[in-house]
């Protein structure tokens, strides 16, 4: 059987009165949120490095000391479980048309005006945004620090290098932190998405607000009955 | 501790037999590492310097032994792999290392040895102290003396990013950087540095900054007669100078003793990175934070409605709604 166009094969309708629909299974979810957990972990350690009014945060982590090698620990961890998740998310993160007029409309998205825009499948193109510059910027943040992890790679690249490489890792901690901002922001100003993250299901009627062209062959697999 | 010890002006002094006060004070110290607005010191220690003449090194490395045994550092005994540099590189325990060059003179075809102490320069406006993120893990003292202040370090090795003469050594055993003091321990208590007073030569010579820079200017004005054209002072004003310094036979490049920056600075990369990147990025994030926050709170949110859940039920009883997948 050919792979589902607008949802994960896993993606399923739950109930009908009132119809409640699985977004992402248990295995997804603990994940994203050790994905989640480690961001905000290596945002306070980093921070604390960042800029001196923040480096009391270190008390958080015991110290100074502790704060600087659980930093890039924690950015191993962090860097392992987005693969993971980078491996189940990309293909239905993948541009389409609908994206492009998604985005031409914007002011409708921000209005909240969503009968004006197009029916989309699983993701929409924020989400689509929030994805790829969290993947590249997981990767340029990862690179970026092992050239800097005194600990065990002090003598990887040159110091010049080193340099860059410092200069890039905390722009691109700015650019993550500005990336994660606005997804948690859109995740609680779009109401009823929080609950996709935390129970993996939505209500019908978010799925056909915000994305329903993956409802539509939801419910279209569903008709059709267990064929996979 | 009747007396407080005076500043030295010399290495060749020897140390008083009564126990004597530290004239090194925490309030003489003008600039700590991520502190901002460092309260202005009542008194201006006369600035020290180390002068190193290397056409009068012998190479003996008494420097080093002077500097291991002060110090108290045990350097690793490492292989013999050809070469005079003993260790082979700066390391957490070795504050100071006799780099050897052969070079050859092209205008005289001579053979030539070049023999360089290296070890911390004590810039005016040190990098590292400019890059260390963690508070009062470096300092600068009114003298001109750049100190490590162990307690306080968290060994991620920014100061080694910061350094534009790659001095700091960060330990593999206690995580924290290490890099030579200019004998601060003992500058406070009215002596020169280990490394100068060891000195058989007196090729390492220390004092106030204004003697230091006439007795180098001596040195020149001896070397040139002696047909050094090119003798001069490295005091590299890229760094506001430094508080150790040397006296060069080839002052117009000082890259062929082992590498000496010709002309060092604070990195722009490294600039950038502790200027407008922190200030500018902190601004950045702390607005969008904040920003997100309060229209969360007030503006309207996306909601679905009743309208909406029916439709779904509609959609979803009716079966296939698009046709597509079928």
């Amino acid at each position: 059987m050919a792979r589902p166009l607008y949802s994960e094969p896993g993606d399923r309708i739950e109930s009908i009165h009132p119809v409640t629909v699985s977004r992402y299974r248990g295995f997804i979810r603990a994940n994203h949120w050790i994905t989640a957990i480690t961001l905000i972990l290596l945002l306070i350690s980093g921070l604390a490095f960042f800029h001196p009014s923040l480096y009391f945060l270190t008390g958080l982590f015991g110290g100074g000391q502790n704060a600087r090698w659980l930093h890039p620990v924690i950015g191993v961890v962090l860097f392992v479980s987005f693969m993971v998740m980078f491996i189940q998310l990309w293909r239905l993160n993948l541009p389409t048309p609908d994206d492009r007029k998604w985005l031409s409309q914007i002011g409708d998205v921000v209005k909240g005006n969503e009968e004006n825009l197009p029916e989309l499948g699983k993701y929409n193109a924020g989400q689509k945004f929030i994805f790829w510059g969290m993947t590249i910027l997981i990767v340029v943040l990862i690179v970026s620090g092992v050239m800097i992890w005194e600990q065990f790679f002090g003598e990887l690249v040159t110091i010049p290098t080193r340099r860059w490489a410092v200069l890039t890792h905390s722009l691109a901690a700015v650019a993550i932190i500005l990336v994660f901002i606005l997804h948690v922001y859109a995740a609680f100003w779009t109401r009823g998405t929080l609950r996709a993250m935390t129970r993996g299901t939505v209500t019908g009627g978010w799925a056909y607000r915000h994305h329903r062209k993956w409802l539509r062959e939801l419910a279209g697999r569903r008709q059709k009955g267990p064929a996979e | 501790m009747s007396e407080t010890a005076p500043q030295p002006k010399t290495a060749a002094s020897n140390p008083p037999v009564q126990p004597i006060a530290s004239n090194l004070l925490p309030s003489d110290v003008v600039r700590i590492s991520a502190t901002k607005d460092v309260p202005q010191p009542e008194r201006q220690l006369t600035k020290v310097a180390k002068l190193i003449d290397v056409s009068k090194c012998i190479g003996c490395k008494a420097c080093q032994s002077a500097c291991i045994e002060w110090n108290d550092t045990k350097p690793e005994v490492e292989e013999n792999v050809g070469v005079y540099e003993n260790p082979h590189d700066l390391t957490p325990n070795m504050f100071t290392l006799m780099r050897f060059t052969e070079w050859v003179n092209p205008e005289t075809d001579n053979l030539e040895w070049l023999i360089r102490k290296d070890g911390c320069m004590h810039c005016e406006d040190p990098g590292c102290l400019k890059a260390c993120p963690a508070p009062g893990a470096i300092v600068q003292y009114s003298n001109g003396i750049v100190d490590f202040i162990h307690e306080n370090c968290i060994g991620c090795g920014y100061c080694v990013t910061g350094c534009p003469f790659d001095i700091p050594r960060i330990s593999k055993v206690d995580h924290k950087s290490y890099k030579c003091t200019l004998c601060s321990d003992r500058v406070a208590v009215g002596q020169g540095p280990a490394c100068a007073k060891a000195c058989p030569t007196q090729a390492i010579v220390f004092g106030t900054k204004e003697d230091m820079i006439a007795h180098a200017n001596d040195r020149v004005a001896d070397l040139k007669s002696r047909g050094y054209d090119n003798a001069g002072i490295y005091d590299p004003p890229g760094v506001g100078g430094t508080h150790v310094f040397y006296v060069l036979h080839h002052a117009d490049k000082p890259s062929i003793y082992d590498g000496l920056p010709d002309e060092p600075r604070i990195s722009p990369v490294v600039e950038g990175w502790k200027g407008v990147t922190k200030t500018a990025g902190l601004a950045v994030m702390g607005v969008a934070a904040v920003g997100a926050a309060i229209h969360g709170i007030f503006a309207r949110a996306n909601k679905v409605d009743a309208h909406e859940e029916q439709e779904a039920e509609k959609l979803v009883q009716s079966g296939d709604g698009d046709g597509g997948s079928v």
